[in-house]
């Protein structure tokens, strides 16, 4: 490499044709792999992890082996069964059967009828619904990283976005043009607002935005359950609000029963529209120059106080759309427990996409599929959901200690700048 | 022509200084008249529980107060105090805002009373109960950031503590071999934090985050995998019970709050004093704080900081052990999912309200756990909010505490910085 490095100086003047990377001479192909590296790693470190705990719950496996010296070979091939039958049905749950697809493709040559297409690529269209939110609430995680805030706040702004669409969704009738856009708009307003209050107190008083945004968590969870028994609540007995109306809906692409709508194609417009954002315009610059050096950023005149409240606000209002992607999209409805944990995925989601709009919807899409296959899981082998938590909270601490996974896998990989993403109790 | 302007303008700092707290102050005066004042009728009465149930304690008469005369001596006293800063100004505010929120918190209550009876004292001892894992997990968060090791992780700690704690407890039918694996599960895990943070220089939030994912993770996991279908084998502890000591708990009022209570809650109150002994008063607690403020120059002394902080780091996890051990073993003999609700976070909201020394955070977990059994309380005397309203009491608080005392209140000098030998 820099012998190669070496003749490309000498054969090329110095001032004329200089590589466009910023971190030494290398190529993109070979810098994207390196940044890929790490997180890719991490997940398949993770995964392993999640492996081994599976294992060692089974109870099919703890059979085997309490008959270890009776049956040797069954004992040895239980752990393997396990996983196998475990991450199986993790990827049938997140891709579909890939056999069942090449029959249903068939099908459809021979008779041209689309119901058993349907089937098949239902569990790939469940992955991608399920990676919408992910992508909302990981952007508005990832541009508080950029700008040094810590948000765990997602899950709440989720919440309460969900339920403001949810209210213009189902309170108001108006044309499709007004009514959609309304809603949408509503979702990341009630999000932003609730993002905007631990940003404020930060701002102001230097509160951390760690603490607060976790108040207003369970703040967010009491308010949207007095106003699902009470308020917003839906004729019946069920703590759910009314059905949306039609003119609200996030149209479907194909029909019933799979799910899969405009929201994930919004996602990604709205992931483009952050990148653009974040690196293209002064704003951006700014936020992330708070983020990386806030005693120099305070010194060339930016406002501190101006820029965590925006960027509170921002990150508050795109985990809004996050729940108001998923209320218009998919579920038409709020019920209690409705946003499931995406608060802290979506903390994993920006660490693994390094804070960068195309790292968190990759990182999206991950999750995403992961989260399609454990329903499945859970179905199928009878493994909770909650080993996905576990397999997430694995990911992170490797993602953030690239030290342990160099160290397991003994790669000599350069550092790349890691980034420092908060500094204590704040001043 | 300078030193008049000067003076002017710090004449003009101190008026404004001493005028907006006086006019907030007369200000929630006029709210505790609107509030509460004006809902209540001549001939009302509120009666105070003086005895605890069950208790050992000598009886004394229930206290009964007069509604409508009790709650316009308090506006009274408000509205005096704030005339009082008005005119000659307070120095210390934070005496002030106490007093204001005392004189509030007392209205209310005698306005939620109203012709009905209420038993004060049994409020204020599960004040105390229902302080002890806020005030465990304070304790943990002084010790831990003394020694500028910033843990997030105490949430996390404290629900594994309990799973594990619960799980021994019934597998071994001893509630003390419970109470030790709880003990041992949280140094475990806080060492692990203390390993990614110190060696791996792990960003401490991050690690503590992951920490907590990774505890709600395999809690859920292992209860719905195990608990739920094994729930006599593996989760059912039974609790501490409760133990009077033998001559103080007759007290009339104190006796009942202080002395009639559980292992989990004596073992808090022994551990703030201990604490607040060893951080202030031996050659260890110097070295830790030294430890904290500037690694530096205590390594040119020769201490080691990453020992210090190694040790700390596990102190603090075998604490957050004993409260998580509390919510199971000293609580409901039971594990719920995510039943530590937030406390972990709470608690390190009081460790900061207590300007991260022990009594001072034992002070405001006791706050934080008056909150949590007033809104309970609330619900049983049918306050006309809805009860989940009420919920968000302690979560509000602590928002509150928060942004008025954080400012002001300053944290180790080093604290949250990896340290570079």
């Amino acid at each position: 490499m820099k012998s190669k490095d070496v003749k490309k100086k000498a054969a090329t003047k110095p001032a004329d044709k200089e590589e466009p990377t910023s971190k030494g001479k290398r190529g993109f192909w070979s810098q994207a792999g390196q940044t890929l590296l790490i997180p890719a790693l991490s997940v398949v470190t993770g995964l392993v992890f999640g492996a081994i705990i599976i294992i060692i719950t089974d109870a099919h496996v703890l059979a085997a082996y309490k008959n270890f010296f009776s049956a040797p070979g069954l004992a040895l091939l239980a752990p393997f069964e396990a996983v196998f039958n475990a991450y199986g049905a993790l990827f049938t749950g997140s891709f579909g059967s890939p056999v069942a697809l090449v029959k249903a493709i068939q099908t459809y040559a021979a008779t041209g009828d689309n119901a058993s297409l349907l089937k098949a690529i239902y569990p790939f269209t469940e992955s991608l619904v399920s990676a919408t939110p992910y992508i909302f609430s990981g952007l508005a995680v990832a541009l508080g990283f950029r700008c040094g805030l810590f948000n765990i706040g997602a899950e709440g702004q989720f919440f309460i976005g969900a339920l403001c669409s949810a209210y213009v969704g189902y309170a108001f009738k108006m044309p499709w043009y007004f009514h959609l856009p309304l809603a949408l708009l509503a979702g990341a307003l009630g999000g932003a607002i609730w993002g905007a209050i631990p940003g404020y107190l930060k701002a102001v008083t230097g509160a951390h935005e760690v603490v607060n945004t976790i108040m207003m968590n369970w703040i967010a969870f009491r308010l949207s359950d007095w106003l699902l028994t009470g308020p917003m609540m839906a004729a019946g007995f069920r703590p759910v609000t009314p059905v949306i109306q039609d003119t609200a809906f996030l149209p479907r692409i194909f029909s019933d029963p799979l799910r899969f709508n405009a929201g994930f194609f919004l996602a990604l417009a709205v992931a483009a529209l952050v990148y653009w954002f974040l690196f293209k315009t002064t704003l951006g610059f700014e936020i992330r120059a708070v983020g990386m050096n806030p005693d120099a950023a305070r010194y060339a005149g930016m406002s501190i106080v101006r820029n965590f409240v925006l960027v509170m606000t921002l990150s508050g209002a795109l985990a809004g759309l996050a729940g108001a992607s998923q209320v218009l999209g998919v579920d038409h409805w709020v019920g209690q427990g409705f946003s499931a944990g995406y608060g802290f995925d979506s903390i994993a989601l920006a660490l693994l996409g390094k804070s960068h709009p195309v790292g968190v919807v990759l990182a999206a899409l991950l999750f995403g599929f992961l989260r399609g296959g454990a329903t499945r899981m859970q179905s199928m082998a009878g493994i909770p959901i909650d080993i996905i938590s576990v397999i997430q909270g694995f990911v992170i601490i490797f993602v953030a200690a690239p030290a342990i996974i160099r160290a397991i896998y003994r790669l000599r990989v350069a550092r790349v700048e890691e980034t420092v993403l908060t500094r204590g109790w704040g001043k | 022509m300078t030193t008049e302007i000067i003076q002017q303008s710090r004449k003009s700092s101190f008026v404004r200084a001493r005028l907006v707290p006086g006019l907030i102050l007369i200000a929630i005066g006029l709210v505790i008249l609107f509030l509460f004042g004006v809902d209540t009728e001549a001939g009302q009465q509120a009666t105070f529980g003086m005895n605890a149930m069950r208790s050992q304690a000598l009886p004394i008469p229930d206290l009964t107060l007069p509604v409508q005369p009790a709650i316009y001596v308090l506006i009274l006293v408000t509205v005096f105090l704030g005339a009082w800063q008005l005119a000659r100004g307070i120095r210390s505010t934070g005496l002030l805002i106490g007093m204001v929120a005392f004189c509030f918190v007392v209205a209310f209550l005698i306005w939620a009373t109203r012709d009905k009876s209420f038993n004060l004292v049994g409020m204020l001892s599960s004040s105390l109960v229902r302080a002890t894992p806020i005030a465990l997990a304070a304790l943990c968060g002084v010790i831990s950031e003394r020694a500028a090791v910033v843990n997030i992780a105490i949430e996390g700690i404290m629900l594994i503590a309990a799973e594990t704690a619960v799980m021994a407890g019934t597998l071994s039918h001893s509630l003390y071999v419970g109470l030790l694996v709880a003990i041992l599960t949280g140094a475990l895990i806080a060492a692990i934090h203390a390993v990614l943070v110190i060696k791996y220089k792990v960003d401490q939030i991050v690690s503590g985050v992951a920490i907590n994912i990774f505890g709600i993770g395999i809690t859920s996991f292992i209860s719905s995998r195990f608990l739920e279908r094994n729930g006599d084998l593996l989760n059912n502890s039974g609790t501490f019970p409760v133990i009077p000591v033998p001559l103080l708990s007759k007290i009339p009022i104190l006796g009942p709050i202080l002395f009639e209570n559980n292992l989990i809650v004596y073992l808090m109150i022994l551990l703030v004093i201990v604490l607040h002994i060893l951080l202030f008063y031996t050659p260890w607690g110097l070295r830790t704080r030294a430890v904290g403020e500037h690694p530096k120059a205590a390594d040119t002394l020769g201490i080691n900081v990453f020992l210090m902080r190694y040790v700390n780091v596990i102190i603090g996890g075998m604490i957050a052990g004993l409260g998580g051990a509390y919510f199971t073993l000293g609580s409901v003999g039971r594990f719920d999912e995510i039943m530590t609700a937030g406390k972990g976070f709470i608690g390190l909201a009081a460790m900061i309200f207590g300007k991260w020394n022990p009594i001072g955070a034992f002070t405001s977990s006791l706050i934080f756990g008056f909150a949590d059994s007033l809104q309970v309380k609330m619900q049983i005397l049918k306050v006309p909010i809805p009860s989940q309203i009420l919920g968000m009491a302690p979560y509000l608080v602590t928002m509150i505490v928060l942004a008025g005392l954080v400012g002001r209140a300053i944290p180790p000098a080093a604290d949250g910085q990896p340290y570079e030998k």
